[in-house]
């Protein structure tokens, strides 16, 4: 299937990066599946969710484009600051009434080439798209608050059964279960009858 | 169960891979995610709308900010979470901790500690500057406020625990978390106040004395602190139960 020259090159040249985020979560995932242990589990939970960033952060790349903050050129804040100062100097030399009429001149040739205005289309071709980066900043920090709260049921499993091992858990919860549920079938097994 | 497992496994990556195969090439310009109109937009427009360079950031704090505000609320959910579910009560809170031969109570590292002395200032001053320069450079609430738990987190590492929760209390904490929620619903309800709509922050340039764009600019680092607020105590709470099983004494 992978044996062809032509697949193998746009898989592993061309797509290198979902490649390795399909490796990554693949990892993951197993760790989720196969293994006993509950902190092994959410090892591979955070994999599994590294893999899931990296895939977010690669589809974001653009060839050329550099990260998603204004050049100085393009920046609006910057242009917005220099117009500030234009217009002091323009009010300041108003009141000295010297060389007033030049200077305005080129104070509204400015204003005109800073007002803040949208980019062109080949502008935007120079910045990354900075939605997968907006997803993925808030991930990482909620996943950070999720695994917290994961590690803390761990805690608390640790505590109540003495183990983190997935089987001796549930043999434990089974065993319980037994304890308890059994009386009541017994008494509840003659009233079947009559019925 | 193992193999089944390893079976499943490589059944998904064989379809994931499978559908890698349609994936835009790496970088390509007129891939979906940097030929969408959504993209060109937020690139093209972000200067005009708030004034704010760092396009991150607007699409964060204003565009995506209802988005946002509720990611702090999980954040702020997860922390009492943790403190709900750790918390000793009844029973578990008599029964006394079990001593461990690596219990001995030691003196904290004198090399360790100065050196964290000196560390602290600079990581805190660093925080700062990420959150308030998050506008004009990568950084934002969440990134400032990350630090900012982690020089807490240091305190409790380079002592110990009861020194870290003697400068915020897990109370106190949780308390500061809430607070920044507030923060970022009230700049919310109040632009809604102002005639606009939730989140809404250009209706609070009618009592900035600045333009629409520009009360934007300001609402969002509002907004970013309320956030640094929340994930800056719920990082340290979440440390001080985890590394403790929630008794809040000792630490490593």
């Amino acid at each position: 299937m992978f044996g062809e020259e032509g697949l193998l090159n746009e898989l592993l040249v061309e797509r290198f990066n979902y490649c390795v985020y399909v490796v990554l979560l693949l990892i993951g995932l197993y760790a989720m599946i196969a293994k006993n242990n509950l902190i092994k589990k959410l090892i591979g939970m955070s994999i599994f969710q590294t893999a899931i960033i990296l895939f977010y952060v690669s589809i974001g790349v653009k060839e050329g484009a550099t990260i998603p903050i204004y050049l100085a050129e393009h920046d609006p804040h910057g242009h917005h600051a220099e117009h500030i100062v234009h217009l002091d100097e323009a009010n300041t030399i108003d009141v000295s009434e010297e060389n007033a009429t030049p200077l305005r001149l080129s104070h509204e040739q400015d204003h005109g080439h800073h007002a803040p205005r949208s980019l062109t289309d080949e502008e935007t071709l120079g910045y990354a798209n900075p939605l997968p980066h907006v997803l993925m900043l808030t991930a990482i920090v909620v996943g950070v608050a999720t695994l917290g709260v994961a590690l803390a049921l761990t805690q608390r499993i640790y505590r109540a059964y003495g183990t983190i091992e997935e089987d001796a858990v549930l043999a434990a919860i089974q065993a319980e279960d037994a304890a308890t549920v059994i009386p009541d079938v017994l008494a509840t097994k003659p009233k079947a009858k009559k019925g | 169960m193992k193999k089944v497992a390893l079976a499943v496994t490589l059944f998904i990556g064989a379809l994931l891979l499978y559908a890698a195969k349609d994936f835009s090439v790496w970088g390509h310009l007129q891939s979906p995610a940097s030929a969408s109109p959504v993209s060109k937009h937020f690139i093209a427009d972000t200067g005009v709308d708030t004034e704010v360079p760092n396009m991150v950031t607007a699409v964060l704090a204003d565009y995506r900010g209802f988005d946002t505000m509720f990611e702090t609320v999980v954040i702020f959910i997860a922390g009492i979470a943790i403190i709900a579910i750790l918390r000793r009560t009844g029973a578990d809170a008599d029964s006394p901790a079990i001593q461990r031969e690596s219990d001995v109570v030691a003196e904290p590292d004198l090399i360790v500690t100065n050196t964290v002395r000196l560390l602290i200032p600079v990581i805190q001053l660093f925080a700062f500057y990420v959150l308030a320069h998050g506008h004009v450079s990568p950084g934002g609430g969440f990134q400032g406020g990350v630090i900012m738990g982690a020089s807490f987190i240091l305190v409790a590492l380079a002592w110990d625990l009861p020194k870290a929760l003697d400068r915020l209390s897990v109370d106190r904490a949780i308390m500061l978390a809430g607070v920044g929620i507030l923060i970022y619903a009230g700049i919310g309800l109040f632009s809604m106040l102002l005639g606009g709509e939730f989140l809404d922050y250009a209706e609070l340039s009618h009592v900035l004395p600045v333009s629409r764009e520009m009360a934007r600019y300001h609402a969002m680092l509002g907004v970013e602190i309320g956030v640094a607020f929340t994930v800056t105590t719920v990082m340290f709470a979440i440390y001080a139960n985890l590394s403790t099983r929630g008794r809040l004494e000792g630490g490593l």
